[in-house]
Order: structure tokens, then sequence, then C-alpha cells
């Protein structure tokens, strides 16, 4: 075991960075240069002490593990770290994706250099500290910071209607927090203490878990988001630039699922019970709906932003389904999908610095011009449908194949998304890349250079590496989902529920 | 040596595909081609190894890919009699499509990029064959698909070939829904989906005699015992076969896909990848076998399959068109093999079938080669004595396809022994069908036979109606596809007659050797032997009464088919336009698809949505801030920084409320 404190550096480093920033005079070009600098060190720096941290972990514990206490404000909430196999995978992808986004940024990003790396180095902090929380005060603090800087992106540095797509965002987010919040206080006053792994053992009052549930589910479906609270999503991705739309899309809409695995279901096992009839619906009806919504797309970006919402209905399917391919596939959904879909957003933004324009029919005949970036768009679009050999196909299958187990409605409907995105996907490539190349405007593009491929192959190899072997996610998962599964089915039976016949404990 | 024959060809793959560019386009043929073939000729030596030694069943673990739960999958090599069957298969076509395709391709400026795509499609197909788990199979049968939508959008400029392909991709996973839910079906079952675990657990099932009738199994609302369990998931994994086997209703990709090159057109569509339906059903034999309900619907749609295709081949003009209706029409009669319990005549028909299908696709490439790029037949006629070899390999798989032989006995060429077999075990078959089947195969017998001659006389024979100057550029191939054409040819003639014996014959025990599962009460091979005389000879009879229409429709009255389909021209019409499927699909599925997706956008997530929800909300407030102030700067971080202080205040607060009341407990 490590014996410094990594969780709290992991998290804090950002803001190191930040601090140099600041320190550097960053108005001409020279100074441009040197603040990425300093934003893409930080970033790689804390993604080699993610690594390490990884490197650390036990896989045989499904308990927190590098956990540190600090007194913060007394009375039972105090500052507390730990991760567990569910959480330390985001934490490692958290730190992973910002190098990308900084190299992203690189030449597109021209105005407010400064404040552009600030807010996204200090956006890394406040997302590592929500997977990293270990206390409900410590976990909402970050998890509400988080809106800010992201606001900020969209709004400042964003496309033409940003300021519409910034409060869009704001005011979804922030309804559910407010709820989320009176949840809080009030599981405080029921247990005296802000302190998850407590939380995780105290047993709230049947009545009292549904509205604290409720409250939770309003947040975390913004996030997610879920069916019908999902139209925030397509508008923000559209106008945030392209490291935006990565974090967004990769981590962002992460902090939703997570939270069902970390709260609802392990807190509220009555009400999640209760109510997985309900998540069902409604990650199915996301599938169904927002993959013909996004066969009809006109906008790359916005397409892709709807698949994303399909993507997640399948992650709330399968952590719903409480059963281990259920839960294990819906987190490897989310871990594959915040490589996926980040590499995809990557790749419209490869064609947006070129075009300036997100048009699907602006483009067309790609493939002529630019044959590696046809490729690398080729391989991401097969991960977005689902192609078994990558790591998009894993989560999906696990997550449907808990699905039929749990109710054969769900399955039946949620497999067929996987039709509908070959459908969607598929015709996004062929009007984008395939075909003629017979616009003016795109005789003279130029593919891949050295910075996009430096950006994009080691996605690429990712994707393929988790398809073939995704069991170096599945390990780290296992023991704190079994367990998580294990306590859920035993919280169920002490309150004399009848045994849901379709997910046995193994 | 199993590992090397299915990992030779994606070395292949990421040699052409990686390093295309550098090594250049000879090299990167040269490569892939040799390793395919090396690995061609493995397969032979397993195949004779596995097929006529003592071994029955060779499994090569990899490595772990999924676990979760009770899931446990790992990537393997499953070799057994199946396996090395659709090895020599799939091997042999692919080493002399890459070598033929050195000739066929020759003026492609894409030519890495083409062999690197054939090596992938062997690579996924012999994953496919040799999967020891149903996801494994499933993989190999994605990447199939994968690599048939590369290869039939491989002239990517033309945006026929692109809708073609993604017809094909998309047809495809309808098809793998099924397949999907199929799996996932067989895993509640069984709690397993490795093949040998399932198989002795079906196997032990069926031996009890009567199935146990419990409820166990819950799908979409309905309980059902294990018997209906079986089979529900078996018609679940046949509709992934419906669709990559081209199947009635599931069929329309496979004309379409004739967008991309013609030696794809063999391979994939002809040879191997279609067959892949056949091949799965085969395997899973023991599940099959306990479900009589799935092989009575497999029967059916076989059958129906067989005709319908045999019926739209009739009338086609695109050379390959033809081709490719005649593989959906065989593809069929492959599955009333397996509907009827007759698992090793469909296989054999598979296996007889690729030879002289590929032979046919690539004589018509040689064809297609000869008149500059021509692939509609009415401006084609006279070539024979300009490419003779290619008329007279085209000639043989003519012959083997439709079934010419001496009736009675095991003497003709493939067709003949295959696929009289699949019609005399129709005959024999006892499922409510298999009437229905050997009555529409029967039929189908006549038209294939039509249709093929007439492609022959169409397109060798009679006056040129090319124009002079593509006719005086007419040239036969050069040896690197003639020597193909060559080798398919011995396969089309001897196939049949060689290997009847161990596939169906006397040799079926020892062959197999268990790899094809039939149940204690299963005696089709024995009863298709005491078929009456005239089941025989029928087939036979239709054969040479195609035969003689199509000649005199086409060499003796060339006006009488215009003719005809005048005075019949709704039935002409209705089997141009291949029975209206397209139009109806399009009619009730793509654009309803694309009207809800737009509708739904438009005004689910436009009016309903936001208009109640967040647009209606900010314009509430928008009314109440413009009345309240004038302090709207418009500055955006003016907003952000009252929204921080506002959230900060608010968090502050919670918290010491929250820790005062704490402390009061």
């Amino acid at each position: 075991m490590i014996d410094w404190p990594i969780l709290s550096t992991v998290t804090f480093l950002p803001l190191i960075g930040v601090l140099f920033i600041l320190l550097v005079p960053g108005d001409d070009e020279g100074g441009k240069r040197n603040i990425r600098m300093v934003a893409l060190v930080t970033t790689l720096f804390t993604f080699a002490v993610s690594l390490m941290l990884w490197a650390g972990f036990d896989y045989s514990n499904p308990d927190f593990q590098f956990v540190e206490e600090k007194d913060w404000l007394g009375g039972g909430i105090s500052y507390r770290m730990g991760v567990d196999g569910i959480s330390i995978l985001f934490v490692v992808l958290s730190a992973f994706l910002m190098p990308f986004c900084v190299l992203a940024s690189w030449e597109s990003v021209q105005k407010r250099v400064k404040e552009y790396m600030i807010a996204f180095l200090v956006l890394e902090t406040l997302m590592i500290g929500v997977f990293c929380a270990l206390d409900l005060m410590v976990f909402y603090v970050f998890f509400e910071a988080g809106l800010i800087p992201m606001f900020l992106i969209i709004g400042v540095w964003g496309g033409a209607r940003r300021v519409y797509a910034s409060y869009k965002f704001f005011l979804y987010t922030l309804l559910g927090s407010v709820l989320m919040l009176i949840a809080i206080m009030a599981m405080y006053w029921n247990a005296g203490t802000t302190d998850i792994t407590v939380l995780l053992g105290h047993e709230f009052p049947a009545s009292m878990q549904t509205w604290l549930w409720l409250a939770f589910f309003a947040s975390f479906a913004v996030k997610m988001p879920m069916w019908p609270v999902h139209t925030w999503l397509p508008d923000a991705h559209v106008e945030a630039p392209t490291a935006g739309s990565v974090i967004l899309a990769g981590i962002l809409l992460k902090l939703g699922g997570y939270g069902f695995l970390r709260f609802s279901l392990p807190m509220f096992p009555l009400a999640s019970d209760l109510f997985a009839p309900m998540v069902f619906t409604l990650s199915v009806v996301a599938i169904v709906y927002t993959s013909l919504v996004a066969l009809a797309q006109e906008d790359i970006k916005k397409l892709i932003a709807y698949s994303s919402v399909a993507h997640m209905g399948y992650v709330t399917m399968g952590i719903f389904t409480m059963n281990e391919q259920g839960v294990q596939g819906g987190i490897f959904q989310m871990l594959s999908h915040g490589i996926v879909s980040g590499a995809l957003f990557l790749c419209v933004g490869v064609v947006y610095d070129r075009m300036h324009t997100r048009e699907i029919a602006a483009y067309g005949g790609l493939v002529s011009r630019m044959p590696k970036y046809a490729v690398a768009f080729l391989i991401f679009t097969m991960a977005n449908v689902g192609l078994p050999g990558t790591s998009g196909f894993v989560g999906e299958i696990l997550t449907l194949l808990g699905a039929y187990r749990a109710n054969t409605w769900v399955a039946f409907f949620a497999t067929s998304g996987v039709i509908l995105s070959a459908a969607y996907a598929l015709f996004l490539y062929r009007r984008v890349v395939f075909g003629p190349l017979e616009k003016e405007s795109l005789k003279s593009i130029l593919d891949l250079n050295l910075r996009e491929k430096v950006i994009l192959v080691p996605l690429i190899v990712l994707t393929i590496f988790f398809g073939f072997y995704p069991m170096a996610i599945l390990d780290v998962t296992q023991g704190a989902v079994d367990q998580l599964i294990h306590n859920y089915q035993a919280a169920l039976e002490a309150a004399g529920h009848v045994q849901n016949a379709a997910a046995p404990a193994h | 040596m199993y590992t090397a024959i299915v990992f030779l060809p994606l070395i292949g793959f990421l040699i052409a595909g990686l390093f295309g560019r550098m090594i250049g386009p000879k090299a990167s043929e040269i490569v892939t081609a040799t390793l395919v073939t090396a690995s061609a000729i493995l397969s032979w030596v397993a195949f004779f190894t596995i097929g006529y030694g003592d071994t029955k069943l060779v499994q090569i673990e990899i490595m772990r890919w999924i676990s979760a739960g009770a899931l446990d999958v790992t990537w393997g090599i499953r070799v057994d009699t199946l396996t090395v069957v659709m090895l020599v298969v799939v091997n042999s076509v692919s080493a002399l499509v890459h070598w033929y395709s050195r000739g066929y391709m020759h003026h492609d400026p894409h030519r890495p990029r083409f062999f690197a795509y054939l090596s992938l499609f062997t690579f996924a197909m012999l994953s496919l064959v040799t999967s020891d788990n149903l996801l494994q199979m499933f993989f190999g049968w994605e990447g199939v698909g994968l690599a048939s939508y590369l290869l039939i959008g491989f002239w990517f400029h033309k945006p026929s070939a692109n809708a073609a392909a993604m017809k094909a991709f998309v047809v495809n996973r309808v098809g793998d829904f099924g397949f999907a839910l199929g799996i996932f079906g067989t895993f509640v079952l069984f709690d397993s989906i490795d093949l040998q675990t399932i198989f002795n657990q079906a196997i032990a099932l069926g031996g009890q005699g009567e199935i146990a009738h419990e409820a166990s199994f819950e799908f979409l609302g309905y309980h059902l015992d294990t018997h209906a369990a079986m089979t529900v998931v078996c018609l679940l994994l046949f509709m992934g076969a419906m669709g990559k086997s081209a199947q009635f209703l599931l069929h329309t990709w496979l004309p379409d896909a004739m967008e991309g090159p013609t030696p794809v057109s063999a391979l994939i569509h002809a040879a191997t990848m279609v067959t892949a339906g056949v091949f799965m059903v085969a395997r899973l034999s023991p599940l099959f076998e306990l479900s009589h309900t799935a092989l009575t619907v497999v029967t059916f749609f076989g059958a129906t399959t067989a005709f319908f295709a045999a019926t739209v081949g009739l009338v086609q003009n695109d050379i390959k068109r033809v081709i490719a209706y005649s593989t959906c029409s065989q593809l069929g009669y492959m599955f009333v093999a397996l509907g009827v319990g007759a698992y090793s005549i469909g296989v054999f028909h598979l296996f007889t079938h690729a030879f002289f299908k590929a032979l046919l696709f690539l004589c018509a490439g040689s064809v297609i080669h000869a008149v500059s790029d021509e692939q509609d037949m009415r401006k084609m006629g006279g070539l024979r004595k300009h490419i003779p070899w290619t008329y007279w390999t085209m000639f043989i798989g003519t012959v083997a396809l439709t079934g010419v032989g001496i009736p009675f006995t095991h003497i003709g060429f493939a067709g003949f022994i295959s696929k009289d077999a699949v019609i005399e075990a129709a005959y024999a078959g006892h499922n409510a069908m298999s009437q229905y089947a050997f009555w529409l195969t029967v039929i189908a017998a006549g038209l294939t036979s039509f249709y093929s001659w007439r492609l022959t006389f169409m397109t060798f024979h009679g006056k040129p109606r090319a124009p002079v100057d593509v006719m005086s550029h007419v040239h036969e191939s050069p040896w690197i596809m003639l020597f193909p054409l060559v080798l398919l040819s011995v396969g089309a003639v001897l196939a049949g007659m060689v290997f009847y014996g161990v596939f169906v014959g006397e040799g079926f025990e020892h062959f197999w050797k268990g790899a094809i599962f039939m149940g204690p009460e299963n005696h089709i091979l024995h009863a298709m032997h005491e078929v009456p005389g005239w089941v025989k000879v029928s087939p036979f009879v239709m054969m040479a009464g195609g035969f003689v229409v199509a000649y005199i429709f086409y060499l003796r009255k060339p006006d009488l088919p215009k003719k005809l389909a005048e005075q019949h021209s709704g039935l002409y019409q209705f089997l141009l336009n291949k029975w209206y499927f397209d139009e109806a699909y399009d009619f009730l599925f793509v654009r309803p698809a694309k009207w809800l997706g737009r509708t739904l956008w438009k005004k689910g997530d436009g009016t309903v949505i936001d208009g109640f929800g967040p647009n209606g909300i900010a314009a509430r407030v928008q009314n109440v801030t413009t009345w309240v102030v004038k302090l709207q700067t418009g500055y955006l971080y003016h907003y952000a920084f009252a929204m921080l202080i506002g959230v900060a205040a608010l968090v502050t607060w919670s918290m010491f409320t929250g820790a005062g009341t704490g402390g009061a407990h």
C-alpha cells in the first residue's frame, strides 16, 4: 500500500498546475504556448499518478482503499477520501481523458487561453474529487461545483447559441441538485453522519427511502441524462468546444450512473427495487426514442449526442437489473463510452477545425482526401455500434444479458437498439466519409496531422484492447460489484421482500 | 497447427492493413495471398486428420474474454469434423479468390486495402467456424458482417455501393437482434453459453424422453416449459441465420451486395459468409433436435426461399444478380435439409455449392473483365469463341449447379449428388412442412436449370449484342485468373462423388464422430434411401425440362421470351421487381422510422419536453428578470460569477445548519 495521501494528490494536482498558469504571463503567442505546455504536463502527471493508484489497488479487497480522513466541519462531516472497485477506474478515466482535451484545444482555442486551461484543470480536480469522495458533503461540493467550470466552458468558448445551451444545462442540473441537497440534509438528520462508509451500512426507513431515492434520482437522471430530461445534452454538446464535449460525454455523463451505484442502490435498496420497473421503462424509451431521433439529425454532434443518450439508457438499464452481468456491464459501458464517445467528438473536432461546420450535408467523400481519418472514424463508429472486438460490444452485451435475466420485455426492446444504432451510425458515416468528393470546399482538406494522430491512436488502441480483453476492467470492478449485489439482496431479504425470481444471488 | 490456420490470415490483414502503403500493392497481395494459401493447405491437412482420423475434438484455449457472474467466456478454438469442413471451404475459396483478385483488381489503386479486407474477412470467418462458445461465434458473425460491409462499399465513390453496404449491415443486424436474444435465452436455460456445456445438457434433456414440463422460462410475458423454451431459443437463433444466409424476408441485402467487386461476391456472398447460417444451425443441432416446431419453421423458410429466389432469378438481366438469386435459392435448399433433420446433407450441399458457386461467380467476373465491366447480359452474347477457358469452366459450373448426373447412381456433378440428396431427404422428412419443401425444391430445380442455361446462352451463345468497340477488346483473362477457375472446376466435378460416402453415406458415423447430433428418433438418412423411384428421378426431369425450355427460348426462338413477358406483364413485372420487397420494406420500415425520428425530435423533444420544460421556465424567468433588473450586462461571466456566489452561499448555509442540527442529535 502507498502511505502518502495519493487520492488527495491526484485530486488536487491539477490545482497546482493552475497556480503555475496564473504565474505565466499569457498574452502573446509564447505565453499561450507555455500555458498549454503547463496544462499538458499537469494533466499527464495527474494521469501518471492515477495509474500508480491503479497499480497499488488491491483487486481482492472489495472495500474502500487508500482511505484518508481529516476533520472538516465537525459533527460527523469530515473530509474523507477513498476508492473501491467501482470508482477507481472513473478516476483513471478522468485523468486519462484530460491530456486529450488539452491537446484537442491546442489550436482551436485562441482566445482566453489562460482562463480556458484553468477552467479545465479546475474541472479535473472537481471530477476526480467526486469519484474519490467518501463523505456525502464532500461529494456534493465536488458534484455541484463541477457544474461551474463546465457552464463557463460552454458559455464562453462555445458556438453561436452558447448562452442558450449553457442556461439550459444549468437549469436542468440545478433543479436536481436542489432536491439532492435536501435529501442529503435529511439523511444527515437520520443517520447523524455524512460518512459514506457508515451510510452504506445504515438502514433508512422504507418510506423515507422512497423520498430520498426520488430526490437523488432527480439529480442523477438529469446528469445521465435519462429520457425525458435529456434535451439539454444535444444543445450543450453542439455548442461546447470539442474538448468540452469530450469531458461532457466522457465523464460528466458518468456522474449519474456512478451516483446510482454509490448511493441509490446500496443506501435505498427497497426504493430501488420499487422503482426499478420505472427505470427500465425510461431506459428502454431512451434507447428506442433517441436512436430514432438520432436517425433524423442533420448535425454531426447532435447525432452523436443523441446516441450518447441511447447508450446511457443501456447503463441505467444494466445497473438496475442488479445482477452481475447487468451491473458489471453498466460500469463497463460507462467506461467504454467514455473512451468511444470522447473519441467520436474528437473526430468531429478534427473536421470542424478544418471546415468550421457541423452540418452533415456539408461533408461527403472525405475518405478520398483523408484515408487515415476515415479509418479512425470507422473504428469509433463501429465501437459505437457495438461491434464485437471493440469495447462498445462488451458493455452492450452484458447489460442486455442482465436485462434479459431481469425482464425479457426490457431486453427485447433494448436489443432492437442494436438495429437502430447500426442504422444511424452507418448513415452518418456514409454521408460524411463515403461517396464522391464533390464539394469544392473539401477538395483541399488535409488528413490527420501529427497532433491529431497522437490523440486518436491511443484511443483506437484502447477501444480494441478492451474489446478483446475486457477483463482488464471487469477484474477490477468485480469484487465491489459482487459485494454491492450481495448487500442489496440481503437488504431485500431482510425486509421480507419476495426474491425477484429473475435475479438470483450467486 | 489449428491456431496457425486461424491466425495466419489475421497476420496478413495486419501487414497489408497497417503497412500496405509502405510495402506497396504487390507485396501486400503476395503476403496476404501466401498466408491464406498456407492456411488453406493446413486446413486440408486438418480435414484429413480429423475427418478421416480418430481425433474427435480438439479444443484450444487462447485467453479469457468476458467473465461476469456465471457468465464465463474465453477465446478458444474448437476443431471437430464440422469445423474442418468449414475450414476447407473457407480457406480454399479464400486462397483462390486472393490469387484471382491479383488479376481482377489489377487496375485498382486501392489494392492493399482490398487485400487487407479480404484477409480480415477470412480471419473473422475462421473465428466464427472455430468458435467454442456462442459469443465468439457472434464475434465472427459480426466480424464477417463488417468485412462484408467494407467490401461491398469498397468502391466508395459509388453511391449505390455505399447504400448496398449499409443495407447489408443493417439487415444483418435485424437477424443479429434475434441471434443476441437467442444467446441470452440459451444462457438463462443452461447457465452457460459454452458449446460443449450446452450440448451435454441438451443431449441429456433429449435423452430423458419426455422433457419435463415445468415452467422454467419466461419470454415476453409467456411462461414456457423447457420444451417451448427450446423452441423459442432455436427460433431466435434461426433469425440470426436467416439474416446472414439471406433467407426469405431478410434476403433483400444479398442481391444489392453485388455492388462489391466480383471476387468478393464469390468469396463472401456465395461460398462462405452466407453459409454461416447453415453452419450455425448444423453446429447447434443438439438444440434444434429438441424442437420439432423450430425445425418445421426452418424447413418452411428454406423451401420458400429456394422457390422465391429461383423465380426472381428467371428474369434478372444482370449476370451477377442472377447468380446472387441462385445463391439465395441454394441456401434455401440447405435449410430444407437442416429442417428435415438431415444436417449432414445440408452441410454437404454447402460444401459442394461452395465450389461451383464460387466458380460461377469468378467466371462471371472473368466475363465482366472481358467485356469492359459490362454486367447486363442483354449486351453480351456470342462470347464463347473469344473466351473459351471462361466458357468451359462456366459450363462446368452450370452443369454442376443444375445437377447433371445419372439418376439412381452416385455418379454426377457436385450439385447432382448433393441437391438430389436434399430433395430426397425433404420427401422422406416427417415434419409438417416437408412435403411443401419437397414440391417447392423440385420446382425450383427446374427453375434453376432454366435460369442457369438462360445465363449461359445469353452470355456466350447467339449473336454478339455488345457494341463493336467492346467486342474488339474482348480478351481471355490472364492465367492468374484462370487457374482458380480450373481448380474450382475440378471441385465442381468431383466434390460430390468423392465425398458423398463420408458426408452422407456409409462413412457417416466415422467421419462426423458426433460433430453433428441427431436424436434417437431421427432416421432421415436411412429413410431417404427408401423413397419411391419417381422422387429420385423428378429433379433430373425438372432439370432437363428447364434446359429444354431455355434452349427454345434463347437459342431457337429468341423473340419468344419478349412475347411471353408482354402477355403476362403483371407477373413479369412482379418477378423483375423481386416481388416488390424493397418497396414494401421502404414503405413499412424505412420511411416510418425516418418520419418517427423527425417527429419525435421536433415535436417530442422540441415542442413537448423543451416547451414545457426549460424553455417555458426560461421564458418565465426572462419575464421576471426584465421586470426586476437593468442589471443585465450581457456578459456571461457576470452571470457565472453570480451563480458561483449563489452556490457557495447555499452550500455554506446548508452545511452550517446541517452541522448545527447534527450536533443536537
